[in-house]
């Protein structure tokens, strides 16, 4: 009984208007929760609720029966009794006579009309009385929204589910649709009420029936609407968009042959309207009706729709050819929505019925075209008019037999002739020989508007073309007739477009271009059935690849072929021609490769390069035989350089290092065998330098080396493990023949040190740097020999500063495999043994000034490059360099998570102090490679120890690092004593934390804030650190915007403003003015009370800012001016 | 009752392309030009009409002069029409809105094109006399429609 009681409540609750939406949903789901769990079935819920349903209270009753409908809304799927179902629905349509319970009746039927199969249906006899009743009884268009879209679904539910009830209705339901509609103004009705008008003509197709004779209302009242205006566009964004309700409103008016009579004429009368908007939906419109309507209703349009369609070609205005490499693959010319759909619609019209061409073929203003054609042979000369009525007709033409085989062999008969007739082509003869008319060369006719139609006509007809396995299926000769006439004319075209392309000069690009395309065009046609034979096919690459290397320079005709190239070689690829892939391979392909090789040619180098890269990397074949041919010319042009000193070559070593870098090594995920080509390249790299003994000619080669570098680095770097030996072993054979392991039996004690001032020679310096770049990309996996001695070179190396040695030693460490069970077992030493090398052992073995060796196990500073560091022996230069070869063997063990890097770390704080514990001074360029140390620790590097080079990475080492040190930098900037050791401070502190992300800096914006301030503050003073400033005020913006931080900055408003303020005056980079005024502008989200006292000192500094020498700077000083005026504005008038 | 409009039906141009700045333009000679003092005012709004200064024709590119040795700029603009009342309101929404937007050295005159207006002589001194600008812009009701005018919602 509890859960009757339980149920009145809900029903009060329910019925009770005044109280609140929420309630009302509440109880309305406890109730049907109820009877979803069966606890309450449906016949006692109507007994219970029966007084609510009966009452004369008006608004109870309406509450009453629409709750009764929401609940049935809730148990679609529950199953019902037939019976319970039937007397539901005649209790609901019986109200539908009743206005003021009309959205519960409503409600309640649509939600019975919807239930699906197993769960109690209406019938269909059932469905008839509902509809009847609101054919009689609902004025649709006197109701609000909501009714109205109720209604609209009612309607649409029945005609969908009940089409046998409807049918037997007949003309009621038509009628009262049109009732329904007219007026409406709602795009959501509307858009229910154009798919009930579709349903409707589905339903009665035939030509007796109501719709066929009720046709001319009905699309009365949807005509109408045609075409959709929204008045109201704002707030209503909710709603339905115009383009959705547009098309439905197009298919409503395509969705019945009868109301072709009306729609066509009205469609064609708004497509003359000026309005952009009509054209647009007028011609998506026509082509709906188009496919709709069939071809024999259309037939008798075909007049008006060809000239209204030709008004719409030639109305868009703003076209012009434009003759840049980026236009070669589309039609050159931009075409806005009208012209878009105008042209979708010819094409559909000429598809469906081919006796639409017969109108575009009779046209006189198409014929016409051909007299403007000879008429200038420039384009540039043409008037206006005449370039609009070339593009418009070309694009007629080629939309039209791109429409079907028939049409494009009507259109080629019709025209080409002529065409070519007017360009003074002549077709060959049966013997092969060109026929010349008066001795007329072809290159006089050469009309670009001509050559302009002509290669839009074949482009066209080149999708035409049959794939291999179709055409051989259909040999139709009769069908390719447009093929036959190609075929006759194509060596005359190709060699006008040759003498196009050949008569060209810089100034004009026109002709160049038209060539080009022209010659792509009969280059495109796919298959055995081409009308291009394959000599032809040949003559066209090798004009082609004539272009490129005869050209001297990188020009507009060059780039167009080049591109041109690509795209053949792309299609190629596409569609599997094997043969032609041939002809590619021997005329383009090895032409250019073997130019890369022999360097003899007027094209300046990289651009060789380019050409060859961009060419062959169309198909893995190519490119296979490309690095084949790099590798031959590195090689001679190295050994060139080495034997002859020719100093050309050696920068034609770098430029190549470079393609292969830049464009190749990107590339080598997809494309198959790359890899491979690489490795071998990498190789003969390494022999080459081998092989060069001695370098007779000394070159400052700085370009040369980096090139080698980088590439040697990520060319291992993509390389597969084994692949990575085999250069490891390559590159320790050539090191270990060299005169480089001297270095390695140097003791490595301070005395030793100091002796070493004779420089490396080019070679060894060349060796060792590319030795270390592969050891940098190496993954942990491979396997590198004799560990402990490379360990010591590289020692020594990065001592005499070379910064590559501290790099690999970095990534050595970073690699190397810890104790016995590391993961690897392949290399002779471990992490621990590499590290007592680096920190120990051969350190203290000659240490004669230091002899206390009791701290074996640690890497503290105790040790001797600790000690160098902190400036206990040595010049100033081994310092500087010991300091930064730390940093990088610190960055290796971090990102690996070692704990050594805790004592590193404290080693290069003791190196900011401003005296060391013995009380020297640290001089200041130390303490500078100090700070900056920091930042090679925890900056991300583009070098060396990253994911291409397979760094051993551990998740949260920034955040774990920042922890550490951060505590200590600050108690160290608070107990500093000289300004320059708290500047430098501050330098490491905003490395650290600018390099953290920025959620860290968050979770702790109270403690940092004020560092982050004083930070700011300090570096302003010195324009060396200008980027150190600027990634700090970085942080801070960041702090600025996060809700996190909201309460930090907040506190600190006064202090963060007074900052900023002073760095919008910061005059050593441009990028932090701009910042501290954003950065301004963005405070004005702090509560108004915090931030008003500081009004006067921001807006003072900001209009300081108006007057800033920069651009940028003023844009935002302006925006932010006009913020912080606008919150003091109502007081103070300007 | 409401009174009719002084152009009722103006012509609309339609609205130009921003001008996109190069990098190179950032990096060289950053002082402050005409295309700037352009780019500030084009968007001010008509007082009769929801459209903007440049597409009403009002101002153009050449409207501007800028003298940077002598800190002068000169804004020549054309009513719509010859009677147009509202001339004095255009002119107080630019001096307003440059206010705002240039440095304090810079004087500026604004004045109506030779021959665009009835009355030219009487607009242009009105428009560059500083007691009277300051007092208008004291009037409540025209500080807030100059308000309205200036406040450019970047259209």
């Amino acid at each position: 009984m509890g859960s009757l009681n339980n149920l009145t409540e809900h029903l009060e609750t329910f019925v009770d208007v005044t109280r609140s939406p929420t309630h009302h949903a509440e109880s309305l789901k406890a109730i049907a929760s109820s009877l979803e769990k069966g606890v309450l079935s449906i016949n006692q819920l109507v007994v219970e609720m029966d007084m609510y349903l009966t009452t004369t209270d008006d608004v109870v009753r309406a509450r009453g029966i629409l709750l009764l409908a929401e609940i049935l809304n809730h148990l679609k799927s529950k199953p019902l009794d037939n019976a319970v179902v039937h007397s539901l629905i005649a209790f609901f349509t019986s109200k539908l006579e009743e206005w003021r319970s009309l959205r519960g009746a409503l409600t309640g039927c649509l939600a019975l009309l919807k239930r699906k199969g197993v769960a109690g249906v209406v019938t269909a006899t059932d469905a008839e009385a509902v509809a009847k009743s609101m054919a009689q009884n609902v004025q649709v268009q006197s109701f609000a929204l909501h009714d109205r879209k109720l209604c609209f679904e009612l309607w649409e539910c029945l005609v969908e589910q009940y089409p046998e009830a409807m049918i037997n209705l007949g003309n009621l339901i038509v009628f009262a649709t049109c009732e329904a509609i007219d007026g409406e103004k709602d795009p959501p009705c509307l858009m229910v009420a154009f798919h009930v008008v579709e349903l409707l003509a589905r339903l009665f197709p035939s030509p007796s029936g109501p719709v066929a004779s009720e046709a001319s209302d009905l699309f009365e009242f949807i005509s109408c609407y045609f075409p959709l205006h929204y008045t109201h566009t704002k707030g209503d964004e909710a709603s339905i968009p115009r383009e959705d309700l547009s098309r439905g409103l197009s298919l409503a008016i395509s969705s019945t042959p009868f109301f072709e009579p009306y729609a066509i004429p009205l469609l064609l009368e708004k497509l003359s309207s000026s309005l952009p908007v009509a054209k647009v939906d007028s011609l998506k419109c026509l082509k709906d009706c188009a496919v709709k309507y069939g071809v024999h209703r259309m037939k008798k349009h075909y007049e008006g729709l060809w000239s209204a369609l030709k008004d719409a070609l030639y109305s868009s205005p703003g076209r012009d050819l434009s003759f840049g490499p980026e236009f070669l693959t589309s039609p050159g010319f931009e075409m806005d929505e009208i012209h878009r759909e105008a042209a979708d619609l010819l094409q559909r019209l000429v598809k469906q019925d081919i006796s639409f061409l017969g109108l575009v073929v009779d046209d006189i203003r198409v014929n016409m075209v051909f007299d403007t054609i000879s008429r200038y042979s420039r384009y540039e000369e043409m008037p206006d008019t005449s370039k609009l009525e070339v593009l418009v007709v070309s694009q007629i033409l080629s939309v039209s037999a791109r429409a079907s085989v028939d049409s494009c062999n009507i259109i080629f008969q019709t025209f080409f002739f002529r065409l070519m007739n007017t360009l003074g082509i002549v077709e060959t003869t049966s013997t092969g020989d060109l026929v010349h008319k008066e001795n007329s060369t072809v290159s006089t006719r050469l009309y670009h508007g001509g050559l302009h139609l002509c290669i839009e006509l074949l482009t066209a007809s080149k999708d035409l073309i049959p794939s291999s396995e179709e055409s051989s299926s259909t040999p139709g000769s009769a069908q390719q007739s447009w093929c036959s006439i190609v075929n006759r004319f194509s060596v005359p075209l190709i060699g006008a477009f040759t003498s196009a392309v050949q008569s060209s000069n810089d100034d004009c690009s026109a002709d160049a271009y038209l060539g080009v395309k022209g010659l792509l065009a009969m280059g495109m046609f796919r298959g055995g059935s081409s009308p291009v034979s394959r000599s032809e096919f040949e003559k066209i690459l090798t004009t082609l690849t004539s272009i490129i290397t005869a050209e001297s320079a990188k020009t507009v005709k060059w780039e167009l072929a080049l591109k041109a190239l690509v795209c053949m070689g792309s299609f190629i690829d596409q569609y599997r021609e094997s043969e032609k892939a041939m002809s590619y391979m021997g005329i383009v392909v090895e032409n250019l490769v073997s130019l890369v090789r022999s360097s003899q040619c007027s094209l300046p180098y990289p651009l060789i390069l380019e050409a060859t890269s961009e060419v062959c990397s169309t198909r893995p074949k190519y490119v296979e035989k490309m690095v084949q041919g790099f590798e031959e010319a590195f090689c001679s042009s190295f050994s060139d350089f080495y034997a002859n000193g020719n100093f050309k070559s050696i920068e034609n070593c770098s430029q190549l290092l470079e393609c292969v870098t830049n464009k190749l090594l990107p590339r080598v995920t997809e494309i198959d065998g790359l890899e491979k080509s690489l490795v071998h390249f990498a190789i003969s790299m390494w022999n080459e330098i081998e092989s060069s003994f001695v370098f007779s000619y000394d070159f400052n080669g700085r370009e040369f080396v980096e090139a080698a570098m980088k590439t040697m680095g990520q060319i291992v770097g993509v390389a597969l493990v084994d692949s990575q030996n085999s250069i490891i072993q390559k590159a320790y054979n050539v090191i270990s023949s060299s005169t480089l392991p001297a270095m390695e039996s140097i003791p490595l004690t301070f005395a030793a040190l100091e002796g070493l001032q004779r420089d490396l020679s080019t070679r060894d310096e060349l060796t060792l740097s590319l030795f270390a770049s592969v050891i940098i990309g190496v993954s942990p996996k491979a396997s590198i020999p004799d560990v402990k001695p490379l360990i010591k070179l590289f020692m020594v190396s990065f001592l005499k500063g070379y910064i590559p040695a501290a790099q690999a030693l970095g990534s050595m460490v970073n690699k190397l495999g810890t104790g016995s069970g590391g993961a690897n077992i392949s290399t002779d030493c471990s992490l621990e043994e590499a590290c007592e090398i680096i920190f120990h052992e051969s350190f203290a073995s000659g240490n004669t000034i230091s002899s206390d060796d009791s701290s074996k196990s640690k890497c503290g500073s105790e040790t001797l490059l600790s000690k160098i560091c902190l400036g206990f022996y040595g010049s100033l230069d081994l310092q500087t360099r010991a300091i930064t070869g730390l940093a990088w063997i610190g960055k290796g063990l971090l990102m690996r998570g070692d704990g050594r890097v805790n004592e590193i770390a404290l080693v290069l704080m003791e190196c900011l102090k401003s005296s060391n514990s013995s009380g020297n001074a640290m001089h200041p360029s130390a303490m500078k490679h100090a700070a900056d140390a920091f930042l090679i620790l925890m900056s991300d590097s583009g070098e060396c120890l990253n994911r291409k080079f397979h760094a051993v990475i551990r998740p949260l080492y920034k955040q774990r690092f920042f922890s550490i040190t951060v505590p200590i930098l600050e108690s160290l900037i608070v107990n500093c004593q000289t300004p320059l050791s708290r500047t430098m401070l501050h330098v490491a502190l905003a490395h650290v934390i600018s390099n953290v992300p920025v959620t860290v800096i968050l979770d702790n914006t109270k403690k940092l804030l004020p560092m982050i301030l004083e930070g700011l503050s300090v570096l302003s003073v010195d324009a060396v650190d200008k980027e150190t400033l600027f990634s700090l005020l970085l942080v801070l913006s960041g702090t600025l915007t996060d809700t996190k931080g909201k309460q930090s900055v907040s506190d600190n408003a006064h202090r963060i403003i007074e900052c900023l303020v002073k760095l919008t005056a910061y005059p050593h980079l441009m990028v932090v003015r701009e910042t501290a005024i954003q950065c301004l502008a963005t405070l004005l989200e702090l509560p108004h009370g915090r931030i008003y006292p500081f009004r006067r000192e921001v807006l003072q500094a900001v209009t300081k800012a108006l007057d800033d020498p920069k651009r940028r700077v003023r844009e935002e000083a302006i925006k932010c001016r006009q913020a912080w005026t606008s919150i003091t504005s109502r007081s103070t008038p300007v | 009752m409401t009174l009719g409009m002084i152009n009722a039906n103006p012509v609309v141009q339609a609205r130009k392309e921003r001008l996109a700045r190069t990098q190179d333009q950032y990096r060289d000679d950053d002082g402050l030009d005409p295309l700037d003092i352009y780019e500030y005012v084009r968007d001010i709004r008509d007082p009769e009409h929801p459209y903007s200064l440049e597409q009403l024709s009002v101002l153009s590119e050449d409207s501007i002069t800028l003298d940077d040795k002598l800190n002068r700029i000169l804004i020549t603009f054309t009513p719509t029409i010859q009677h147009c009342s509202m001339a004095t309101i255009i002119g107080l929404c630019l001096r307003a809105k440059l206010k705002e937007c240039l440095p304090l050295h810079y004087k500026v005159d604004i004045r109506v094109s030779p021959g665009s207006h009835a009355d030219e002589d009487s607009v242009n001194k009105q428009l560059n006399d500083k007691e009277r600008v300051v007092a208008a812009l004291e009037n409540p009701n025209l500080r807030q429609l100059v308000d309205e005018c200036i406040c450019s919602t970047e259209m």
